[in-house]
């Protein structure tokens, strides 16, 4: 395939491997966390773990959205879609999160006209198509989906469809950075940043983390060969001693951002005062929420919301091992009570989440075969 | 009178789709609630098809139903399905299809010109796998209380002499042997539902394996250790199943399995693995190391069989699963298909 396979080169990716390899100070250990859960899914399930060495430690941050969204969050939007006539529409992974009651998916088989849709615009579709019926569309995700959302939302002011809203639970991904660095249980090296999120908002949002924290960021692409890139760039700037920002992503990601994403943005959303996220708490100014001129297709504003507040399972440390301080092993319930089937917390139910990919790629993994396949 | 207590394993308080998807979810049902009512307490692995003697002579049986969503697809129907789907199930058990019965659930409402069109692909495809429609049964429901049509076809079939195919003959060194391309089924039918604004130039893989199993057979006889049409949950599902039955670990080499670009591309833009989607032409086969090199030479000779690769072995290790060996010196574990990302695909 164009533009993946040149990124998945065995023998570039066994220099680069061989390069960090080179670059790691044997005497030193690295804790560099990979900001966001695509990164996370693709060290897994790329295997890329067992080319790097064990003094550098890979720690799996906050940026996956379906696992950072509160339980109680996902209880509000199921029950305003209990109101007849309505048609709930999210993500495919939205689909088996568990709320109290239920995931998206059980309260399908029970009756409620959920539908996976792969787009906003998907959603907006369907309220065109069933004038007779309410779409509300379940919105989640950081800067990377938030343009879209904002785009369909102009889109359904312009053509006045009304039987249309969104249940917005757009978050940004700065004010989660700023919580893990703020954390006094954290200690890390640098960080290999969003590349998704970084073509909307460009590479300047992180500079504070360089000049401030003195930790490097290197903007990643999700292709083996860049998240190792990227690895070897962090790896450079930490043996010169530097902190800075780097772009490894170029092909994707503008220094500057994506100004028409950015500006739609702005037009459709403000910050919210403070949002709640699972594991992290509340974090002030770190969620979008929909403004009052497009409050018509606001489902918190056209809506009485019930604002449920739900408390993770106090066995479940969702919380440590989302801001890095535990491996999911080290969940009491990971494996046994907390399984991708039957997930207690977010990070077993979204493939982004670390919990999911250590479960489904890594937990049973016998090193010996890992090292010494046959070809 | 003795009374029996059966233990009900199966504990979820709904069917939900995930329970029809041939994941984790399916084989709890079965293991939990079907097995110990229907067959008593252990009933053993769970094969494609199941084998009956009736004095003396050993028959293969098996039955599938048909809820595919749309009808009709690139390159099959629901009646194509119906009838390979069967015969193929009786050839991975190491049978030939001899005879096949057919009840359709239809909705009232249906257009007459679709169900002829279903009924003729099914004896065409019938015809095609040398394979006889000896009777049936039809129903019709009232109208929106089922999508066009339901098919369910129930086949025998007669064991091919010298096989012996059963997952507890696996050993470790064995090879592992695919038959072609993976996916084109599943993301055929995800294509052809229109819900995406995505094109590929695809059809869905179904058709007989009969000819390629025959083949096979008659190379290597008992060097054929276990069969698999990897259809809902796909190889990954498959293959997890017979590292659970053999208690062995099966190593695949990534590099090797083949996927076509237009599936992987799919399967990139929607985050699945191509590993868990459903195929309806494609078998997996067991083959003792020595019979590997012919087996592969019998499969490439046989039309349809061309892309034939060997994909993997099986080790001592991990113990139960699946591994896969990335081309970068990295490996992954494979689980099962865990809930139900493409429903009603065949």
């Amino acid at each position: 395939m164009k533009f993946v396979d040149e990124f998945r080169a065995p023998e570039l990716i066994a220099k680069a491997g061989e390069e960090i390899r080179k670059l790691a100070d044997s005497d030193r250990h690295y804790r560099i966390m990979e900001v966001c859960g695509g990164h996370t899914h693709a060290i897994y399930r790329f295997g890329l773990k067992d080319l790097l060495p064990a003094n550098v430690e890979l720690i799996h941050g906050p940026g996956c959205p379906v696992c950072v969204l509160p339980m109680g969050r996902i209880d509000d939007g199921l029950s305003l879609a209990a109101q007849p006539e309505f048609i709930f529409a999210a993500f495919g992974d939205m689909m088996r999160v568990p709320g109290t009651h239920g995931s998206p998916l059980e309260y399908k088989a029970r009756g409620m006209d959920v539908r996976i849709v792969y787009s906003p615009a998907d959603a907006l579709k369907l309220a065109r198509n069933n004038p007779e019926k309410h779409v509300m569309f379940f919105a989640i995700g950081f800067e990377t989906t938030a343009p879209s959302t904002a785009l369909t939302l102009v889109r359904a002011k312009a053509e006045g469809l009304n039987n249309f809203s969104v249940f917005c639970n757009h978050v940004t991904i700065i004010p989660a950075i700023r919580a893990i660095l703020d954390s006094p249980d954290m200690r890390l090296d640098g960080f290999v940043g969003p590349g998704h999120v970084s073509t909307v908002i460009g590479c300047r949002p992180y500079d504070w983390i360089a000049k401030a924290e003195g930790k490097p960021v290197v903007v990643s692409g999700f292709e083996p060969l860049d998240i190792l890139q990227s690895i070897v760039m962090l790896l450079r700037q930490l043996r010169r001693g530097e902190a800075k920002v780097e772009n490894q992503y170029t092909r994707v990601v503008p220094w500057e951002g994506n100004r028409a994403a950015l500006r739609v943005m702005a037009e459709v959303f403000e910050l919210r005062p403070y949002f709640e996220w699972r594991g992290l708490g509340f974090i002030s100014q770190s969620a979008l929420k929909i403004r009052e001129s497009y409050g018509t297709w606001d489902a918190e504003q056209r809506f009485t919301v019930p604002g449920i507040r739900v408390t993770d399972p106090k066995a479940a440390q969702c919380g440590e091992v989302l801001k890095g301080v535990l491996k999911p092993t080290q969940c009491k319930l990971f494996g046994r009570e907390c399984t991708p089937e039957q997930p207690v917390g977010a990070l077993m139910v979204s493939s982004e989440g670390s919990c999911a990919a250590y479960y489904n790629y890594e937990h049973r993994k016998p090193i010996t075969i890992a090292n010494a396949a046959t070809r | 009178m003795a009374t029996t207590v059966t233990k009900i394993k199966f504990r979820e308080p709904q069917i939900e789709m995930s329970h029809g998807a041939g994941g984790k979810a399916s084989r709890r049902l079965v293991e939990g609630l079907f097995a110990p009512l229907l067959f008593g307490s252990s009933p053993g692995p769970l094969g494609d098809a199941a084998h009956v003697q009736i004095n003396g002579t050993k028959i293969a049986m098996t039955t599938d139903s048909f809820v595919v969503k749309p009808l009709r697809f690139p390159g099959g129907s629901i009646g194509e399905l119906a009838i390979n789907g069967t015969v193929n199930d009786l050839a991975v058990s190491g049978a030939r299809a001899e005879a096949i019965v057919v009840t359709f659930v239809l909705e009232a409402g249906l257009p007459t010109e679709i169900l002829e069109a279903e009924v003729r692909a099914m004896a065409d495809a019938a015809e095609k796998a040398s394979v006889k429609i000896a009777g049936g049964d039809t129903k019709v429901v009232e109208h929106g209380k089922a999508d066009g049509m339901y098919v369910t076809t129930t086949g025998i079939g007669r064991l091919l002499s010298g096989v012996e195919i059963s997952p507890q003959s696996v050993r470790p060194g064995d090879k592992v042997l695919l038959s072609g391309p993976i996916g084109d089924h599943g993301i055929t039918i995800l294509l052809a539902r229109g819900d995406l604004d995505l094109e590929a130039d695809l059809r869905s893989d179904t058709r007989s394996v009969f000819p390629l199993v025959q083949a096979l057979v008659r190379e290597c006889g008992a060097g054929v250790r276990w069969m698999r049409d990897p259809t809902r949950g796909g190889v990954a599902t498959s293959l997890n199943e017979l590292a659970r039955d053999c208690a062995l670990g099966i190593v695949l080499f990534e590099e090797k399995i083949p996927v076509r670009d237009s599936v992987r591309g799919a399967c990139e833009l929607l985050g699945l693995d191509p590993m868990h989607i459903a195929n309806e032409g494609q078998f997996l086969a067991v083959i003792s190391s020595q019979h590997a090199e012919s087996a592969l030479r019998a499969l490439r000779a046989t039309p349809g069989g061309e892309e034939a690769i060997l994909i993997g072995e099986v080790h001592e290790q991990p113990d139960s699963a699946v591994l896969v060996t990335t081309p970068y010196g990295g490996s992954r574990l494979v689980d099962m298909l865990v809930g139900d990302p493409l429903p009603r695909i065949c």
